[in-house]
């Protein structure tokens, strides 16, 4: 009995020593590049190369500094790029969630005509990469007519604004895929005490959504939200001034004659950083809610 | 009444306006019109910075693509000519210029005794369409495998499991341009870390992979890059996908004496049928449409090892002006990806099932 | 008299109090010397009259050309404007930019160097106030341990003589003892290497015609040309893919082919060991490219006379001298460089200036140059690779062939 008990005991221990190896093996692999990024962002720019292939390469040494934060934020404009890619970013969750989910539930739960069809477009659009459209986007989003509430007038032509850069794309046919998926699983008996009880599809649409969809809502937010944040292409074509710049245009700045690197990856550790708090932070939340919410048959 | 009863039933109208709405005007405004403008684009001549009149093309752009000469292969003149099979086709260019206007080498094929050469007047976009095969074909099953055991991983208590769930999603938040720097750095073939490693493990004078410069295996070394910054975002929704399965599923097993792989088999993984599709077909789908990775890494080389067909439209397009050929190439890719999906749709749900 | 008076007056006051008209113009955004010495520029400009304002947007270098062009697509460009040169001849043939002829040429354009204009079609469409020449940077303490012969103006290096000196260099300890910028792409290759080519006898294209390029850009030249750069990387002369830019510097490679661009900063950390030496010689004498960034007008500026006026003030000569004391790059006119410290008589920078003056060679002023430039990049780069120079440098005359028939030619 004795020898048994022992032999599933040090079998344990193995496999938690193994797991706790193949944890940290698998952390370096994948966090490796980045914690260069946030080292590099330390170090003079031209000690960048040469100690790449070094394994002190993430040490703190006596050459690590905070010059290129300080030339960061000397040059200026990283406050204001991170402001607006913050609210190109909430609007376009925000937004996004909503008529994302609606057209995915209406899609998954209702019956009319014409559902076939619009189900073949939207995963048609799945499949059109931005790049196929950006040349006849860019024409028709300088022509288009905009209310400006501040100053009550309209004006032509949406180039140079925040609302270029969400507007064309609050309707993401990926997160309807996501939101059709996950809805399709929800036992439609729900969507039949609803109606029982003599609800329309909006009130059901918002009772069904709120309890039990969170984890899809993260997932689609966290979607909708890196699709804003690293959105680079389409400011480069449409805003040219730096009011309305978002922080991966305002990247290129270093990438001039010279490359300055020390700064490239003072600056990328700026952006990537907050980014990765709040995706940690998010995540707990995420966690409990489903823990709670466990589907009752 | 039966069979509406598991239904909502015919909603109004006014309903469904509201809820698809929005999306659809937002649809046909910003992406079926700039599609249908590109469309109307590729049977044209129209170009970026334009001061000619608009002619219409008809299918000029398209023939381009795939027009292609096969010539049987003229007995070489010389050693040199037998290695070098292009000089063979400008030869043969040379004397008869008229026949092979506009055509490039492109391969050489040999059939039995008989061999062919083979020129195109695009060889770049039909070197790109085999390219953009291979990388699905390397990159879907590798970053599904990879963020499929990921999320199984981390769906297990253990300490250090949200350290390690923002760990593997990490890559996903970095800038394009930084991860393909960074990766650049990494696999340089002389001071680069891959090789160091290689160097370490394997000794000193071992051959080092030239990574990014060997036509061979660049792409490869894409698809391996490409699978790292991606599978975390795959995780994650593997992830959502597993935490709808219902936990008394597992507890019945358990009662039943399953151990973990036949859980894995017969409550996981039907469990993720759906999530499986999803993950499967919208991975293939991103990665024939790979662009940011090969600009910034490679630029299409080595010797348009690494150019895919988004990649060659927008190079076509953007770079060269050639708006219109542009336009008929993603054209083209669209017809072509949509069919493989639904291909590939179908055929899974019938595994699956 | 006091109505009149009244209306002197109120005149008076209204003229003294009108509002300076803003005129906007694009820059592309490049390091802090440069920045500031634009900025001082404008601010000057805009101290020394009242009529106009110059308003400055700065854009990001890495993606500057796609904003330009999907702003000329959609009609927003600004007045004015900065460009890389030989993109000058595309822009203008698609009407983007206007001519800067009769009453909008700026007073002074012919005291320029050949560098700071741009011409398309016999017609001025932009001026610059600086340029960059090419020059091969050593160390004399190095040249002179390893039994170099410093390279002169009268005597540069022939291409030959220099790859024997490279492979002694190696022989003696060095890894790579060539730096080209490899880690480069781009214009790069098309500006550093093309006038390679030039100095060979042959071109990029017929200059006369801009129509013929089977038979210049594949000739037996220079096929020779594009031998002679992948017998460097063969040999392992220049490494092809340099981890950075830093070899020089750092001591591991003991030339570096670049733009004088470098010559500050390596003056700084190398002093008076320091040599600019002119390129090696691919036939009778070396070339060296030129053209930089320079401004031009938006066919839909508003304010032509405003713009001329910035235009003029930009390429007096203590503009020039200043923006080049400034910045240490190269200015574009004779009495600009004589007033500065760095590129007077005896300076260090004469010697670029010099360089400019005997070999600079403008890139082809074709709207199809792009093209070309793109074409030429891949040929040198497949010649890298160790593909055969005949076979790329076809490859490359191809593609432009192809362009210049969808084109019509240009217009040429």
């Amino acid at each position: 009995m004795s020898a048994s008990r022992t032999s599933a005991g040090s079998r344990q221990v193995a496999a938690s020593v193994l797991h706790t190896a193949l944890l940290v093996l698998a952390a370096i692999v994948f966090a490796y590049p980045l914690l260069f990024m946030f080292a590099a962002g330390f170090k003079p720019g031209d000690a960048i190369f040469t100690e790449l292939g070094s394994p002190t390469a993430l040490i703190p040494d006596a050459r690590w500094s905070l010059d290129n934060y300080r030339a960061v934020f000397e040059k200026g404009s990283i406050g204001a790029y991170l402001l607006n890619s913050g609210l190109i970013a909430l609007v376009g969750v925000v937004g996004g969630i909503f008529i994302n989910s609606a057209v995915a539930f209406a899609l998954a739960k209702l019956e009319w005509r014409g559902r076939g069809l619009v189900l073949s477009l939207v995963i048609a659009i799945l499949i059109v990469p931005f790049e196929v459209l950006a040349i006849p986007l860019l024409l028709i989003v300088s022509k288009l007519p905009w209310f400006d509430v501040a100053s009550g007038s309209l004006t032509t032509g949406w180039l140079d604004t925040l609302h270029v850069q969400i507007v064309p794309f609050l309707a993401n046919a990926f997160c309807v895929f996501l939101f059709y998926q996950f809805f399709k699983d929800v036992p439609d008996e729900l969507v039949e005490a609803g109606r029982m009880d003599g609800a329309g599809a909006l009130t059901i649409y918002f009772r069904l959504v709120m309890p039990v969809c969170k984890p899809v809502i993260v997932t689609a937010a966290i979607i909708l939200f890196l699709g804003m944040w690293n959105q680079y292409l389409w400011p480069v074509m449409t805003v040219h001034t730096s009011g309305a710049r978002p922080v991966m245009v305002g990247l290129q700045q270093y990438f001039g004659r010279t490359t300055q690197w020390g700064e490239i990856m003072a600056y990328a550790s700026l952006i990537t950083l907050p980014v990765l708090l709040f995706f940690l932070l998010f995540q707990k939340h995420f966690i409990r809610s489903v823990v709670g919410a466990g589907i009752k048959g | 009444m039966a069979s509406d009863a598991s239904k909502f039933g015919h909603a109004r109208w006014s309903e469904v306006a509201a809820m698809v709405g929005p999306a659809l005007l937002l649809f046909a405004g910003f992406v079926l019109l700039p599609f249908l403008m590109s469309v109307a684009f590729s049977f044209t001549n129209i170009k970026l910075l334009q001061p000619e009149p608009l002619e219409w093309a008809g299918l000029d752009n398209y023939t381009r693509m795939f027009a292609l000469k096969v010539i049987e292969a003229p007995s070489a003149a010389s050693e040199v000519e037998q290695q070098i099979p292009s000089r063979q086709w400008r030869q043969l260019k040379r004397a008869q210029p008229a026949s092979f206007e506009g055509y490039q080498y492109l391969a050489r094929i040999s059939i039995g005794d008989a061999s062919f050469l083979i020129g195109a007047r695009d060889p770049q976009f039909l070197r790109s369409v085999a390219n953009t095969f291979l990388f699905a074909l390397l990159v879907v099953p590798m970053q599904s495998a990879l963020a499929l055991a990921m999320a199984l991983w981390v769906n297990r208590k253990f300490r250090g499991r949200v350290l390690l769930r923002t760990v593997f999603f990490s890559p996903v938040v970095t800038s394009m341009v930084v991860v393909a720097a960074l990766w650049g750095l990494v696999l340089h073939t002389d001071v680069g870390l891959a090789n160091q490693v290689l160097r370490s493990l394997f000794g000193a004078g071992t051959t080092q992979p030239d990574w990014l410069g060997d036509p061979h295996i660049a792409m490869l070394s894409i698809a391996i890059m490409s699978a790292w910054q991606g599978a975390g975002f795959q995780m994650l929704i593997f992830l959502s996908g597993l935490q709808s399965i219902s936990m008394e599923q597992y507890e019945a097993a358990d009662v039943m004496g399953a151990n973990r792989w036949q859980k894995f088999i017969y409550i996981t993984l039907p469990g993720l049928r759906n999530t499986l599709v999803f993950v499967l077909v919208s991975t293939t789908i991103m990665a024939f449409g790979l662009f940011t990775q090969v600009d910034v890494l490679t630029g299409g080389g080595p010797r348009d090892a690494t150019s895919t067909i988004i990649f060659h439209a927008v190079r076509v397009g953007f770079r060269e002006q050639d708006i219109a050929y542009g336009s008929a190439m993603t054209l083209v890719f669209f017809v072509f990806v949509l069919l493989l999906s639904l291909a590939q749709k179908k055929l899974t749900a019938k595994v699956g099932s | 008299m006091k109505p009149v008076l009244l209306l002197v007056l109120s005149l008076t006051v209204a003229i003294a109090s009108a509002a300076p008209i803003d005129i906007k113009i694009w820059r592309h955004e490049t390091d802090d010397k440069e920045m500031k010495a634009s900025a001082a520029t404008v601010e000057r400009f805009n101290r020394k009259q009242s009529a106009w304002r110059i308003v400055t947007e700065t854009l990001p270098q890495g993606s500057y050309q796609q904003a330009v062009v999907a702003a000329a697509m959609t009609s927003k460009l600004p007045c004015v404007l900065d460009l890389d040169q030989p993109t000058v001849p595309n822009f203008a043939w698609a009407g983007h930019i206007q001519p800067l002829e009769g009453p909008l040429r700026p007073a002074g354009v012919d005291a320029l160097i050949p560098g700071g204009r741009s011409t398309y079609k016999r017609k001025l469409y932009a001026v610059g106030q600086f340029d960059v020449a090419l020059a091969l940077f050593a160390r004399k303490s190095v040249l002179a341990r390893h039994g170099v012969r410093l390279a002169t103006l009268a005597q540069p290096y022939t291409a030959d003589e220099f790859r024997d000196i490279l492979r002694r260099l190696k022989r003696a300890g060095y890894a790579y003892p060539l730096d080209l910028n490899m880690q480069l792409s781009g214009e790069w290759l098309a500006y550093g290497f093309s006038p390679w080519l030039q100095s060979a006898g042959t071109d990029l294209i017929d200059r006369k015609s801009f129509t013929v390029v089977d038979g210049v850009l594949n000739s037996d030249a220079a096929v020779a040309v594009v031998d002679y750069f992948r017998s460097l990387f063969e040999e392992r002369l220049a490494s092809r893919k340099p981890a950075d830019d830093q070899s020089f510097p750092s001591g591991r490679a003991a030339f570096h082919y670049t733009g004088s661009w470098s010559a500050t900063l390596y003056r700084q950390k190398f002093g008076d060991d320091l040599v600019a030496l002119p390129p090696p010689a691919f036939g009778a004498r070396p070339r060296i490219g030129a053209g930089s960034w320079q401004w031009a007008v938006a066919s839909t500026c508003p304010h032509t006379q405003g713009a001329r006026m910035f235009l003029e003030h930009l390429i007096t000569p203590q503009e020039i001298a200043a923006f080049a004391d400034a910045t240490g790059l190269m200015p574009t006119s004779q009495a600009a460089a004589d007033a500065t410290t760095l590129f007077r008589e005896g300076a260090f920078g004469r010697a670029f200036f010099e360089f400019a003056r005997e070999f600079a060679v403008l890139r082809p002023e074709t709207p199809g140059y792009p093209t070309i430039s793109s074409a030429f990049e891949r040929a040198l780069k497949e010649a890298r690779e160790g593909v055969d120079s005949a076979e790329a440098l076809d490859r490359a005359v191809e593609a432009v062939q192809q362009d210049l028939r969808r084109n019509r030619n240009y217009g040429f």
